[in-house]
This record gives C-alpha cells, sequence and structure tokens, in this order.
C-alpha cells in the first residue's frame, strides 16, 4: 500500500489532518505526520519526515504532502523519483484524498493522481463533490 | 585553497552570524517570522560541532558536511536553501585536495542554481537570490580576469551586499513575506541580508 506522509510546520496541525485522514479512510491506511521542529517548534525537521517516511514505506512508494514555506522545501529534497513523491495539493483536501486511494491498494500515480484533482473541489456555488465520497 | 581555507570560512560565517543574529531576526520580524537569525545561529552552531566531531580532509568534503548538517539543524526555510548550497559546493569540487579561484566561482553557479531549482526564486523576487547570484556572476568574471582570490571575494561580497540592500524597495514575490504583498517593500531581505554575510566572510 502507498504510505502518505503529512508535512507541515505544525505537530498539532499534521497530526490532526492524518488522523482526519485516517478517520475518513479507515484505518488500514498508511498516514504518517511529520509536523513542527523535533523540540517542538514551529518548522520543519527532516530527521521527522524521514522517521514518518519509513514508518509507512511498505515499498509501494510514499507521498509528501507538504504545507508551506520549509515544509515545501524540505518535502522538495527528500523526493527519490518513483519512490518518494511531493503532492502538490491542498494539505488537508489532497491529504483525505490520497489516504482514500492509497487505502484501495492502487500504485502511487494513481494515488498521486487522486490527490491532485483534490485542488479542483470547488466549496462554493456548483461544486458538490464530497472528499469522502470519490 | 585547502581545507584549513574552508574551515576559516566556515568559522568566520559561524562569528559573522551570531554577532549579527539579533539584526537578522529583527529585519525577519519586520516581513517573517522573527525566526531567521536564531535559525542559522542554530544551524551553524550544529555545524561547529559536526566540524570538531568529523574533521573533513577535503573541501568538497568539508563543504558536503556543512550542507547536510544546515539541511537538518536549521528549522526553517534557509535550511534546505543554504543546505542544497553548500551540499552543490561540496559535490562540485569533488575530492580535490586543493582548488582554484575557478573551481570555486564555477561551484558558486552551480550552488546558485541548485538554490533557484529549490526554492523556484529568480533576481527580484525579494530572497537570498538576489545576493546570492550576483555575487557568483562576480566571482566568475573576476576569475576570468584572473583576479587573485582576495580581491576577487572582496567584489564579491560588495556585489552580495548592494544585492541584499537592493531588496528593501521589491515587493517579496517568494517565502513568507510574500503574503504581505505592497507591505514587504521597504525592508531588507533577511535571507539576502545573511547570504550577504555569508560571503562578506570570505577572506583569503
Amino acid at each position: 500500500m502507498v504510505g502518505v506522509v503529512l508535512v507541515s510546520h505544525s505537530a498539532a496541525l499534521a497530526g490532526e489532518a492524518a488522523r482526519l485522514a485516517l478517520g475518513i479512510a479507515g484505518a488500514g491506511a498508511r498516514v504518517a505526520a511529520a509536523g513542527g521542529t523535533e523540540d517542538g517548534a514551529l518548522g520543519t525537521s527532516v530527521d521527522l519526515v524521514e522517521r514518518a517516511i519509513a514508518e509507512v514505506d511498505q515499498g509501494a512508494g510514499v507521498i509528501l504532502i507538504p504545507d508551506l514555506g520549509s515544509s515545501v522545501l524540505t518535502a522538495r529534497l527528500l523526493e527519490e523519483p518513483g519512490q518518494v513523491v511531493l503532492a502538490d495539493v491542498p494539505f488537508v483536501e489532497g491529504a483525505v484524498a490520497a489516504a482514500v486511494t492509497a487505502a484501495t491498494g492502487a500504485p502511487l500515480e494513481r494515488v498521486l493522481a487522486s490527490a491532485e484533482e483534490a485542488r479542483g473541489y470547488r466549496k462554493g456555488v456548483g461544486g458538490s463533490r464530497h472528499v469522502s465520497d470519490p | 585553497m585547502d581545507v584549513t581555507f574552508f574551515t576559516a570560512w566556515i568559522q568566520e560565517i559561524i562569528r559573522v552570524l551570531s554577532i549579527n543574529r539579533d539584526l537578522l531576526t529583527r529585519l525577519d520580524a519586520a516581513i517573517g517570522d522573527a525566526d531567521h537569525g536564531t535559525n542559522l545561529d542554530r544551524g551553524f552552531t550544529s555545524v561547529r560541532q559536526a566540524l570538531s566531531d568529523t574533521p573533513p580532509d577535503t573541501p568538497g568534503q568539508l563543504l558536503t558536511l556543512v550542507g547536510n548538517t544546515l539541511i537538518r539543524r536549521v528549522g526553517g526555510a534557509s535550511g534546505p536553501l543554504y543546505g542544497s548550497l553548500f551540499r552543490q559546493l561540496g559535490k562540485s569540487l569533488g575530492d580535490a585536495p586543493e582548488v582554484s579561484l575557478d573551481d570555486l566561482a564555477a561551484a558558486f553557479a552551480t550552488g546558485l542554481e541548485s538554490v533557484t531549482r529549490l526554492g523556484k526564486a529568480a533576481e527580484g523576487d525579494k530572497t537570498m537570490v538576489d545576493a546570492l547570484a550576483p555575487a557568483a556572476r562576480t566571482l566568475s568574471s573576476a576569475a576570468r580576469e584572473g583576479l587573485k582570490p582576495g580581491e576577487a571575494f572582496g567584489r564579491a561580497a560588495a556585489a552580495a551586499a548592494e544585492g541584499a540592500k537592493a531588496t528593501i524597495p521589491l515587493q517579496a514575490r517568494k517565502g513568507r513575506a510574500s503574503y504581505l504583498g505592497p507591505r514587504s517593500v521597504g525592508h531588507e531581505d533577511p535571507g539576502a541580508a545573511s547570504a550577504a554575510l555569508i560571503l562578506s566572510a570570505l577572506h583569503p
């Protein structure tokens, strides 16, 4: 199963987004949070992100979903083509879409495409698709 | 220029950044999140430790170690950016025990490329690139003219400082300050300021 790593400036934000994604995708999904620095401050820790990747990596690939700034730069640095891939997607919607698709056993490209579709979800008039209803 | 020269450069960077920690943090407080000075100071303090734990044998080894340490220890966006710069400098210089001004200028050009590739910033976006790019260009032209390293470094540092000052009237298009839009105008970019300090630490 493809793994999903949520990389945020904030440990609490990454943790809650991971909980939400798991709640919607089901406990079988492989989602890990890597938020904040190792001493709990706002920022990004390469070590925490690497640990999270190792935690969810089952050999089918890992999707990194960063929020902003150093999270994005750190995720870019840790990309390994075909194996560890950054998804340029909205943090929460992308995380849920990726987790739900990954839980079906879909391959890496399919999970990435599904996360990228989350960019198009409209929340105003004319958009009725619900992220938990793929 | 051998590993002793580059070690002296890094030690001088550590000293200069520590002296200017509060200045960088003040610049960052105006248009960022007020952590640039402390982040860099923390990163380079770890560099000092890493260098004394495993003293490198070549310039390339040293600069790679500096880059890897910054990526892991800075904690802000400047960690991956400066980390990539130093890592690329190390990679370009390879395992040569001694490097020329030509080698260093070529390494700087590729180091700048790795920063712009990662951060996707161009000159004029009000980032460290506004100091690094003119410095890299100046080093290259100084090497072509056959200048002595001391003179080349002086010119590169001046170009970086000028580039940093020139960010004051700019509106930020990358990084945390870009959220401020027109309110980012009138402040020197902290990343450009730290890049100028790093160049100013380069002495023959």
